[in-house]
């Protein structure tokens, strides 16, 4: 595999990365071999369907896989310091510190019986040789900064009397609270509304320059990707397909998969005579990739080569990785396909 | 009422003044302290082979119309006509029969498949209690249907775990078009699923609707969605219909302040077109509460002071209607009275 992307020091670099689950059923293959970089002061959008490994790739970075599960091979490079190589004493003072996180579902992640004023102060007195006193002045500022008002009052209640949006604000606080280099954002706005995603993914977004952080955003809306992000790595059972900047992959898409998921889903305003493409079959089971390409059974332009031999990801034309057989000359093998 | 639903065809339901409060009980003596309005005085139509979206935030009430209008539960006030029946009144017998021809499809297919039933049973059981045919002919017209709504009539005899969440949601289809009905409301029919299996199912419905004339309630909070598959759009909020307006056109010229926001906050699928949206402050109020007036004020860029007093009436310009003061004012160039 060489390297995804030729620019100069990287926040974070996955190489070649595999995370099994070694289950009674047989070892499922959850991240198999994915590579991506995320530039510094970046938004890299990380996207797919259900189980085709982004969340698992996500923990893998922060080293949260637990037994069955394992990291088997690759590299995570944080600025160059190798995760995979840290002892857990070390790992500690990253997590949280300079890599934070947050969660689809801000109710199952917050403890219900702490306040949040207390679960945040928890995130910086970890960290940081503060007093509570100070701990707890700067929980009220940080409450503030993520636009949650009578942030004096709000500091001491408990996650049950706020909102869906209110309790991702405070998720949003507790992951700043160390000013940290990346965010992992996995599907932030997946279990809220429109209006309360664009006021989250606005506040996100404010942050970003304000904390000057990389943000590793997961996600399966398009919609999300081509507004908030600058590249993009799209998974495909548990590998990365298709890697290259936002405009570009919107504008040419290469992979006959990510063309597929483009034009699949309605965007505001179509005609109901304009039938929506469909990507025949299913996804497939971790258990039981297919042969070759893993995407060739749904594959419309699929050959007798695809189900021998895999495709490795190749930079097809600059800036631009897929990993196709059929891509030659920066051109998609589907028909049309560059819009 | 205006009759825009019946431009090209004879009206199939008709709903009028539908509310749906829910008591909440409270103390000792469990005593009703206040009520949800959950829904507050709605009314719509449904032509023959026409699709309705409902659109709207969770707990604006979207689930429970769906509900209301199957009587699944018993509206507090207002009538549901099917084919001319009040169906608010209607005895439990004659209710039943008239089940035949409206139909529902659930958000999750995992929970809304029986477990310990086989794929022809679930399917069948319909048949069954309407009486339709022997068991041969009703294994018949189950493997009839299986086969229109993309299953393997070799497949009747699984159980529901055996199969993916895409193909369950095509059980749960098969299942409500195995009596042939005129009317299913579809409540989330899709959100459950992935990209790729949501456009599958999608397209599945637009066809079936083609060649039965089905009519839908399509309820979904993505509003994409909706507008694909929709003739006419109702966008509700807290508990009201806010505006209503063929799908093109609403979304072309929508005229209410919450339609404005709901579609600018729809994030589009196309980088060169990042575009400057108009945030709505705060949550969504609770429906045990709700504002006086306008239920929309607290959250509205426009509201001026009649909006937290006075309920908006509905306006109707040309069969797009909204129910706004200030959008009332603008068109008809005078000022709100109570």
């Amino acid at each position: 595999m060489t390297d995804v992307m030729d620019q100069t020091s990287p926040q974070i670099e996955v190489r070649n990365l595999k995370t099994y689950f070694y289950t009674e059923d047989g070892v499922v293959r959850a991240v198999d071999g994915l590579s991506y970089r995320l530039a510094k002061g970046e938004t890299l959008a990380l996207v797919g369907e259900s189980g085709c490994g982004k969340s698992v790739s996500a923990l893998s970075v922060m080293r949260l896989i637990a037994s069955p599960g394992k990291i088997v091979e690759g590299e995570i490079l944080l600025d160059g310091l190798d995760l995979l190589q840290c002892s857990e004493t070390e790992m500690r003072e990253v997590r949280g510190n300079r890599i934070s996180m947050i969660f689809q579902e801000p109710m199952t992640s917050l403890n219900p019986v702490f306040t949040i004023g207390n679960q945040i102060m928890e995130a910086i007195r970890v960290h940081q040789d503060v007093s509570r006193k100070e701990a707890r002045d700067r929980t009220i500022a940080m409450i503030r900064r993520v636009k949650i008002s009578a942030a004096e009052t709000r500091v001491d209640e408990y996650p049950h009397q706020m909102s869906g949006g209110m309790r991702q604000r405070v998720m949003i606080a507790m992951a700043l609270a160390c000013n940290p280099e990346v965010l992992i954002a996995d599907e932030p706005t997946t279990a809220l509304d429109v209006t309360i995603q664009a006021q989250i993914m606005e506040l996100l977004a404010e942050l970003q320059s304000e904390f000057q952080m990389s943000i590793l955003l997961i996600t399966h809306n398009l919609g999300l990707v081509a507004e908030v992000s600058d590249q993009v790595a799209v998974m495909y059972a548990s590998k990365v397909v298709e890697h290259t900047s936002t405009a570009e992959l919107f504008a040419s898409p290469l992979h006959p998969y990510t063309h597929g998921l483009l034009t699949s889903v309605p965007t505001l305003g179509m005609p109901r005579e304009q039938k929506l493409n469909v990507i025949p079959g299913q996804v497939p089971n971790p258990l039981h990739f297919p042969t070759g390409c893993r995407f060739h059974p749904r594959c419309p332009v699929a050959e007798q080569r695809c189900k021998q031999e895999e495709p490795l990801l190749r930079e097809v034309k600059p800036g631009h990785w897929a990993a196709c057989h059929f891509i030659e000359n920066g051109k998609s093998p589907i028909k049309g396909a560059d819009r | 009422m205006s009759t825009e639903a019946s431009k090209n065809s004879e009206v199939l339901l008709r709903v009028e003044h539908l509310k749906n409060y829910f008591p909440v009980r409270q103390g000792l003596l469990s005593r009703v302290t206040a009520y949800v309005k959950a829904v507050d005085d709605i009314s719509f139509e449904i032509g023959v082979g026409e699709t309705l979206g409902l659109v709207g935030e969770s707990g604006c009430g979207k689930t429970t119309v769906g509900h209301s209008v199957l009587r699944l539960i018993n509206p507090t006030e207002g009538t549901v006509l099917f084919q001319g029946k009040d169906l608010t009144h209607l005895p439990a017998a004659e209710l039943r029969a008239m089940r035949q021809d409206m139909q529902i499809i659930f958000q999750d297919p995992f929970s809304s498949l029986n477990p310990r039933m086989t794929v022809g049973a679930i399917i069948g059981e319909a048949l069954a209690i309407h009486g339709r045919g022997d068991r041969k002919e009703r294994a018949e017209m189950v493997r009839d249907t299986m086969q229109k709504c993309g299953l393997d009539p070799a497949y009747i005899n699984r159980f529901p775990h055996e199969f993916s969440g895409g193909q369950r949601q095509r059980i749960g289809i098969a299942r409500a078009l195995v009596l042939s009905p005129k009317f299913i409301v579809c409540d989330e029919p899709v959100s459950a699923l992935d990209v790729s299996i949501q456009s599958q199912i999608i397209n599945l419905l637009v066809e079936l609707k083609e060649r039965y004339n089905l009519a839908y309630l399509f309820i979904a909070h993505d509003l994409s969605v909706v507008q694909y598959i929709s003739d006419r759009v109702a966008v509700m909020y807290l508990g009201k219909i806010v505006e209503l307006a063929d799908s093109t056109e609403l979304y072309r010229n929508p005229l209410h302040p919450y339609t404005q926001a709901l579609l600018s906050a729809v994030p589009v699928p196309d980088p060169t077109r990042r575009k400057q949206r108009t945030l709505l402050p705060g949550d969504v109020p609770s429906p045990l509460n709700p504002p006086s007036g306008c239920r929309f004020h607290t959250r509205c860029p426009l509201a001026i002071d009649i909006c937290k007093k006075v309920e908006p009436r509905e306006l109707d310009v040309e069969g797009h209607k909204v129910w706004c003061h200030v959008v009332e004012e603008q068109i008809t160039g005078s000022p709100p009275s109570s």
